[in-house]
């Protein structure tokens, strides 16, 4: 079997933890978004958007699970240039998409870096999926698993490797807690529990802060990646 | 050869991309050709029969080491649907990927520099194949094989489908594989001195019409 040849070549093809692409340059900062259906990914991507596209270049990859909905959603509210915005269908298996085979989403990042570039960050947004979801680490550099108040505060109690292993917990829709009968401050328990030193967000995007403490997040994460 | 290199290449979760394609079953079960075991089986032999040939003489002949950028031609001439062209030529370039990581080549590398958008999928499977160390009898199986698998997962999903039954459907066509396997295998050593026009270019005029009519599908669980 050829494993492998004599010759050494200079570079893998899957650009997992090389932080340069094919000619050289350095390549964007890429960050997941996962979580379940209707926890506010999009909203959450809309709102980055609005937030540093004036500081950073940035696109956006969708994996929407049976239409384009959620890229359409980012173009109707004209969040980024369409040509910024760039959806990959993923056959009924949104994390297999994002985890077992990144080929497609791969490929869209480097379009985009090849069509808009140089960018500074490439938003993935998974589709909405299970608790289980995560991405590959060949395919973003750090995620972030967005889930809200209304889908039951045990959520953070029950774990899952979303929950637990996601570089930042985002918990959304806090302005629903009351209507909901969410107890924000168990959700918080729970989830220091679930994941040690990991940061959590709590995020309402209609009032107070919105996105800025994830926004301030990402620009953390920008500031690493820059320098490394 | 190396069987188990055989297997490596061949499984349905080989990265690739091949999860988001449906081989048109996503068409063919709306339309209600494909609505229980049965029809699906008539689906997957019709398939096999005509772009599975023509897919798995094309592996072939590149896994021979015939010219993959007139194979490519010939591939472009076996394929009136511009949506399957595009789908063939993304899928071309998700395996040239995968491929390049698994077993680096200087002959995959070629293939992708004189198609950086990607070169239909069953050249560059043949290819991947001959990096790998196997024959064009071996890609042929895995370019027939791929055929029929992709639109039976697929239809598991689509239909919830038994998957039980669908695995009965593809180990029942076994043989026919084997069959066409060895055509395409003879069609790729015949086309070393005749050219690629000797390579067989059955096509399904229902599946290349039902893929445009899926192309423009607002809504659609598989890309292909």
């Amino acid at each position: 079997m050829h494993l492998d040849h004599d010759v050494t070549y200079p570079q893998r093809h899957t650009h997992s933890a090389d932080p340069h692409r094919a000619d050289g340059t350095r390549r964007a900062l890429r960050i997941g978004l996962g979580g379940p259906v209707g926890s506010g990914k999009t909203a959450t991507v809309a709102a980055l958007c609005r937030a540093l596209r004036a500081e950073l270049s940035m696109a956006v990859v969708t994996n929407d699970i049976y239409t384009r909905e959620d890229a359409e959603f980012l173009l109707r509210e004209a969040v980024l240039p369409p040509e910024r915005i760039s959806a990959v269908e993923t056959g009924a298996c949104p994390h297999t998409a994002i985890r077992d085979d990144i080929s497609a989403n791969l490929e869209a990042v480097e379009e985009l870096e090849d069509s808009v570039g140089p960018l500074d960050l490439i938003l993935v947004e998974s589709g909405g999926d299970n608790l289980t979801a995560t991405f590959s680490r060949g395919l973003v550099d750090a995620q972030i698993f967005v889930i809200d108040v209304a889908g039951g505060d045990d959520i953070p109690r029950k774990g899952g490797p979303g929950v637990t292993t996601a570089d930042l917990l985002v918990v959304n829709k806090t302005d629903l807690a009351p209507h909901v009968g969410s107890d924000l401050e168990r959700m918080a328990r729970d989830a220091a529990a679930q994941r040690g030193e990991l940061p959590v967000a709590f995020q309402s995007l209609r009032g107070g802060e919105g996105v800025a403490p994830v926004a301030a997040w990402v620009r953390e994460r920008i500031a690493a990646w820059v320098v490394r | 050869m190396s069987l188990a290199t055989l297997l490596v290449l061949a499984d349905g979760r080989f990265p690739a991309g091949g999860h988001a394609h449906s081989g048109g079953a996503e068409a063919a079960c709306k339309a209600g050709r494909i609505h229980d075991a049965a029809t699906l089986a008539d689906f997957c032999r019709g398939r096999l029969h005509t772009a599975g040939v023509t897919a798995a003489a094309l592996a072939a002949a590149a896994a021979l080491g015939l010219d993959p950028v007139e194979l490519d031609a010939a591939a472009d001439a076996r394929t009136p649907s511009p949506a399957l062209r595009a789908a063939a030529r993304r899928l071309g370039r998700q395996l040239m990927r995968a491929a390049r990581a698994t077993w680096p080549d200087p002959g995959l590398d070629a293939l992708a520099a004189a198609f950086p958008r990607g070169a239909h999928q069953p050249v560059v499977l043949g290819t991947a194949a001959r990096a790998a160390g196997l024959g064009a009898l071996d890609a042929a199986h895995v370019a027939a094989y791929e055929s029929v698998s992709g639109p039976a997962t697929a239809t598991v999903r689509l239909l919830g489908l038994d998957p039980f039954e669908a695995s009965g459907v593809l180990a029942r066509l076994a043989p026919e594989l084997d069959g066409v396997a060895a055509g395409a295998a003879e069609a790729a050593l015949l086309a070393r001195t005749e050219g690629p026009d000797a390579l067989p270019a059955p096509s399904s005029p229902l599946l290349e019409i039902a893929a445009q009519v899926h192309a423009d599908w607002p809504v659609r669980l598989f890309a292909s």
